[in-house]
């Protein structure tokens, strides 16, 4: 590394200044004012606020609906980025051994990518809707009665598929670019050295893939938690009374719905402290198992 | 051990490019084949077709009795060597020499008893649980020839294994690897573009050439008896003076310019005469038998010995000749060169084939 030295002490912070007020004003502020919110009973009509210590935190984590509500986005992201890698690298794989019109295969996968989130989230409610959705109309053949918005299960259906079928192509182009990063000729020396190619995959393939795969399960879990809240929010159609929702969501419900910003506040704390903890661990734990050359 | 057989072997891409032109060779048991010859020559794609990792167009390769045209690649009982050596990054060296081993269901005490082997006579037991990337050059190449020897294959395949290591450690590796195959006995197939390690190497070269065998034979009998003016030209450095004649008042003179009188041995009207630089001899005098006459451009001494770059009166092409490192030539001087009838090669000039023996 090259060292630079600079004629003004001031020059270093000068240059630091933007990035950091970026930081400070969309995040730490935020941050420390939700934090402040979390410990305040505020009044819902913005009257004042009064100090409760930690009975916010008290009164979400012990409501039985956080938990469900806990549960379901544990059971939904994990689902969503187990199904959006897995098809991913799927399709990865199998589009990297397309040896003629790849370019149009794989044009196609990633078609998707290029759609905006509302959009899916609207093509999603056309695909699933009650009256003209043709994903309802085929399982009617076999006897489902999909109905999304009345049944609890069937939106969290509806919401898992869309939020997978939206993700598969970012994971597809991360995927097949690690693929065809591979030494060509260690995959034929793998060729000579086991026969058989699903081993060879698991053992050689897989491994080298790891440092992909590590970034894309961290950006899947953030997407399944975070970004998902515009297809939760088309699905549910105002309406979360039954459905399944997620905590990102909760958060919006409880503080603009319920107008309880106190307590949005502890759930947006809880929130950040997760992420927080889920990003040390992944770092702690994976990282050290995966291999970058 | 095994014998390979290749038999009118031929290697199309897209319906267009025929890369491999039918090659036909038999490979004795033991044996250490080179393939040699330029970029583009179709001596890799010869040799991936042999290792399973090309289709062969037609034709029929056999190891052994087995012809193994459509038999998988891990089923050929052959290991291979690879330029960049293609060792796997996650694994271990100890890892990379057994895996090809576990996937065969070998017994773990015999994968670690040849694993063990392997090391010792590379020399690598020290670095085994190193990883790929924390060993140099040198020693990523023994991997993969460890990874080669454990498999105890049938035929052991070269691709250019020598070419990403610098020119000290690549001689090293050189004499390295023929010990190895000579006390090992394995039938082998190295491609190289580099002539010196071909004729150091090999039991018998195979000179190819767009496709095609241009020769095939011992090194020193390709040297001594190029079958063409492009053998002629791409083994032995500095390489051959081709020089294009013709027939002048009872013997051959050049086509352009004077200077050379040499005997006209096949009765040709016009052909190009070989001499190889060692072949022309500084003398004081003009002899009676073939000589030149020549003015000496420039002086390359190299060591060991020295090269003269000089040309003939009235155009014609430069010519090369190896003289001793302590020969002192100044440029301009006049020079009169003594050949031996033996060492005059005739080749046609429209063919570029070799005319006599």
């Amino acid at each position: 590394m090259k060292k630079v030295l600079f004629q003004s002490r001031l020059v270093p912070y000068l240059l630091l200044f933007p990035q950091l007020s970026i930081v400070i004003v969309f995040f730490l502020w935020p941050a420390a004012e939700a934090v402040r919110a979390s410990f305040y009973l505020e009044d819902p009509f913005g009257f004042g606020s009064t100090f409760v210590g930690f009975d916010n935190f008290v009164d979400t984590v012990t409501s039985t609906d956080y938990g469900r509500v806990a549960r379901f986005t544990a059971v939904f992201t994990s689902l969503v980025t187990f199904l959006s890698l897995g098809l991913a690298l799927l399709l990865a794989v199998k589009a990297d051994k397309v040896l003629r019109g790849s370019s149009t295969y794989k044009t196609l996968l990633m078609w998707v990518y290029a759609v905006a989130p509302p959009v899916a989230g609207l093509i999603g409610v056309l695909l699933f809707d009650q009256h003209v959705g043709p994903i309802v109309d085929f399982v009617a053949i076999f006897g489902w009665n999909l109905n999304i918005g009345v049944d609890y299960y069937d939106t969290a259906f509806a919401m898992t598929v869309t939020a997978v079928w939206k993700q598969v192509p970012v994971n597809f182009i991360f995927f097949l670019s690690g693929l065809q990063g591979i030494s060509k000729s260690v995959q034929e020396a793998a060729s000579i050295d086991c026969r058989s190619g699903f081993r060879r995959f698991w053992t050689v393939t897989f491994p080298l893939l790891a440092p992909t795969g590590f970034f894309l399960l961290i950006i899947n879990i953030t997407y399944a938690f975070f970004d998902t809240f515009g297809i939760v929010d088309i699905l549910v159609k105002n309406e979360p009374g039954n459905n399944p929702v997620t905590l990102v969501y909760k958060v919006y419900l409880d503080g603009f719905r319920g107008n309880d910003l106190g307590g949005s506040s502890a759930q947006s704390v809880i929130l950040m402290a997760l992420v927080f903890i889920l990003t040390v661990i992944q770092f702690r734990l994976i990282e050290r198992r995966v291999h970058y050359n | 051990m095994a014998t390979i057989t290749l038999d009118q072997v031929r290697k199309v891409y897209g319906g267009v490019v025929e890369a491999v032109k039918g090659v036909s060779v038999d490979i004795a048991d033991g044996e250490f084949i080179v393939l040699v010859g330029p970029s583009g020559c179709g001596k890799s794609t010869l040799l991936r077709m042999i290792a399973g990792l090309e289709d062969i167009t037609t034709g029929e390769i056999k190891i052994g009795d087995r012809v193994v045209n459509n038999v998988d690649p891990a089923d050929r009982d052959i290991a291979m060597v690879f330029q960049n050596y293609a060792l796997y990054p996650h694994m271990s060296v100890y890892n990379n020499l057994a895996y090809g081993l576990k996937n065969r269901g070998m017994a773990k005490d015999e994968i670690d008893r040849r694993v063990k082997e392997a090391a010792r006579i590379l020399e690598i037991g020290d670095y085994l649980d190193r990883k790929p990337r924390a060993l140099s050059g040198g020693q990523r190449q023994r991997v993969a020839m460890g990874r080669a020897i454990v498999r105890e294959p049938a035929a052991f395949l070269f691709d250019e294994p020598l070419s990403n290591l610098d020119a000290k450690l690549r001689v090293q590796m050189r004499v390295e690897i023929k010990r190895l195959q000579r006390s090992l006995g394995t039938t082998s197939v190295y491609v190289t573009h580099d002539q010196l390690e071909a004729m150091t190497l090999a039991d018998r070269l195979i000179v190819l050439n767009g496709g095609n065998i241009e020769q095939i034979g011992a090194p020193i009998d390709v040297y001594d008896k190029p079958a063409s003016t492009f053998v002629a030209g791409f083994i032995g450095s500095p390489a051959m003076n081709l020089l294009p004649v013709k027939a002048v008042d009872g013997g051959l003179g050049l086509e352009t310019g004077s200077g050379l009188s040499v005997p006209n041995l096949h009765g040709q009207d016009k052909c190009l005469l070989g001499v190889r630089p060692e072949h022309l001899e500084v003398v004081d005098q003009l002899p009676n038998g073939p000589h030149a006459q020549v003015t000496v451009n420039v002086l390359e001494p190299v060591g060991a010995e020295s090269y003269l770059y000089a040309s003939f009166e009235n155009g014609g092409p430069e010519i090369v000749i190896r003289v001793s490192s302590h020969a002192v030539h100044k440029p301009g001087e006049k020079l009169f060169l003594g050949i031996k009838p033996e060492n005059l090669h005739f080749f046609e000039s429209q063919s570029g084939k070799r005319i006599g023996d």
